[in-house]
């Protein structure tokens, strides 16, 4: 059995196909259960209720909610580029996808080790922009290619910052390698002395994702929905799950580069029982309710507003916050791999 | 045997796509096929073993590149069936210029030689028991330092040049002088004014209006609004 799955092409492919599912499926399901989780904390922010109506506690309303999108029509605009206008969901859908094949959830539970993995992440998540734009374009509506024109710029100005964040990371480690980023976190999480780049990472997270503050792009008070406007039905379904699982991605990196990934926090006996994977699951949490606070707290950026910080205060910070890792490392000979 | 059926089936798509770039009708879909083409020149670095060239491809090209590409094709809404009109008239022109970059090209192709020590690295471009990233970065460190900084050089002239094209301070432009919103004092800002009821209004048709305003300096208002427009 051990030798058909590792050593047949046909045993590899099947192999790959259950380890992308045993991935893919509880994403989904913790996908689902974000939407709810995110009705529900902002209902407890807001001294409401949330739903409680469909199951107990209103457990069962994201499957209301997604079989209410399935049986609903599919409508195309007639001025719409019909090829691309289906494109631009699947594309966003399946992009939060492909990321998870080098997200290590333990040592060692990993779907692929690769050794640029870090880069694989930022290359796919700078392509998340594209079923944005093409959405904004393809539906031939103003409103929805203001809103693909927000985001265009918003996403590539904080990826620059998000680039230099990683940068001083991988110095740090020495590695491109996930699983080696969070080995190099075994005696300090780098939150702790890289932690102005952490809140930097973090809140370049947010804009990434197009959440709150930085929701520009959908914008709702000035240009009713942003790039999605246009959308209805499964393919407005498969924008709404891109965008969650865009943010479990994003935790998960966060989680991974400064809070040690599948690591207890102490390496003492009662917390080294607990398996790394839910260490990891919690850690993701954590960072998530962080996600669904913020958008409870703070009133949406204005555009100028997020311009200047992308530009102006965040990209000198990381790279002033570069310059001085690389310093300190040198100085003090802490490089890694010498 | 699956990495050559691979390598014939990416090349295939990048040469298929790449001659749509070209031909395809509609200019946003000549950048997404030239999108598809990156992808499976990323892919062919893959196959070679170059697996950070093929990361940086993705990153850079079509991560930021072709996104600025695509941002300006769609703001720019070309109409190409007037452009293709010309077609018959630029041909010659166009036509010479492929055929001298053509000769050229193959002038010196045809003329390339190989140092003798350079023939066997390319057959074993990595060195054993390093990865592709740290032998790149172990090469482009050192012996190529000065072609590194150079063109790092080159593009921030480039940067530095868009900025200075672009750049128009005009004065009716707004900006927003945070420090100057800050320094606001309540007593700069608002007044409190003891009005007695009704006064500035006139009845009429059994509701207050207010009356018409008089013409007044429209510079102290200004001035004491502070509406931050920075000039």
């Amino acid at each position: 059995m051990y030798d058909f799955f590792h050593n047949t092409n046909i045993g590899l492919v099947i192999l790959t196909f259950i380890e992308a599912l045993a991935l893919l499926v509880p994403l989904l399901i913790g996908v689902a259960y974000l939407t709810y989780a995110e009705r529900k904390v902002l209902a407890a922010m807001q001294l409401r209720k949330g739903p409680n109506v469909v199951g107990p506690f209103g457990l069962w309303q994201p499957f209301a909610d997604a079989l209410k999108m399935l049986m609903k029509e599919t409508i195309i605009p007639s001025g719409s580029n019909r090829l691309l206008f289906l494109m631009a969901p699947m594309l966003t859908f399946a992009l939060a996808m492909v990321a998870w094949a080098v997200i290590p959830v333990d040592d060692g539970w990993v779907g692929a080790d690769i050794n640029v993995g870090i880069l694989y992440l930022f290359a796919i998540s700078s392509l998340g922009v594209y079923g944005i734009i093409i959405a904004g374009w393809a539906s031939n509506s103003k409103y929805a290619f203001l809103g693909a024109m927000r985001s265009a710029a918003q996403m590539v100005s904080y990826e620059v910052s998000m680039g230099f964040v990683l940068v001083t990371v991988l110095l740090c480690v020495g590695s491109l390698n996930l699983s080696d980023i969070v080995r190099a976190q075994h005696t300090v999480w780098f939150c702790v002395p890289l932690f102005p780049m952490f809140i930097v990472f973090f809140i370049s997270a947010l804009a990434e994702t197009n959440r709150s503050p930085f929701d520009l792009p959908e914008g709702e008070s000035e240009i009713v929905a942003g790039f999605f406007v246009e959308y209805s039905s499964m393919s407005f379904a498969l924008f709404f799950l891109g965008e969650y699982a865009n943010m479990f991605l994003m935790s998960a990196l966060t989680t991974i580069l400064f809070l040690g990934g599948w690591l207890a926090p102490f390496n003492v006996e009662p917390f080294t029982w607990i398996p790394g994977v839910i260490w990891f699951i919690l850690k993701i949490c954590v960072v998530l309710f962080v996600f669904l606070w913020v958008r409870a707290t703070f009133p949406r950026y204005r555009y100028d507003q997020l311009m200047r910080l992308g530009w102006k205060v965040f990209l000198p910070l990381s790279l002033l916050w570069l310059v001085i890792t690389a310093g300190a490392l040198m100085a003090f000979g802490w490089l890694p791999n010498t | 045997m699956i990495t050559a059926i691979l390598f014939y089936i990416f090349a295939a798509i990048l040469l298929v796509s790449a001659a749509m770039v070209v031909s395809a009708r509609n200019p946003v879909h000549s950048v997404l096929f030239l999108i598809l083409a990156f992808f499976n020149a990323a892919a062919l670095f893959l196959i070679a073993g170059a697996e950070f060239l093929a990361m940086i491809l993705v990153i850079v090209y079509v991560g930021a590149v072709a996104v600025l590409f695509l941002f300006v094709v769609m703001m720019l809404d070309v109409d190409f069936a007037e452009l293709r009109g010309g077609f018959q008239r630029y041909l010659p022109v166009g036509a010479t210029v492929g055929v001298v970059l053509f000769v050229e090209l193959a002038a010196v192709l045809g003329g390339w030689k190989l140092a003798p020590g350079a023939v066997q690295l390319r057959m074993s471009p990595m060195p054993s028991g390093l990865s592709n990233t740290e032998a790149l970065g172990r090469v482009l460190y050192t012996d190529y330092v000065f072609l590194f900084q150079t063109a790092g050089l080159i593009l921030l002239v480039a940067m530095i040049g868009a900025i200075v094209l672009t750049l128009r301070d005009r004065k009716t432009s707004r900006h927003q002088n945070i420090q100057r919103q800050l320094d606001r004092k309540v007593t700069e800002t608002l007044q409190m004014m003891s009005l007695s009821l009704g006064a500035g209004t006139t009845a009429s048709g059994g509701y207050l209006h207010p009356k018409e305003p008089e013409a007044e300096p429209v510079e102290e208002h200004a001035d004491a609004g502070g509406h931050g427009h920075g000039h």
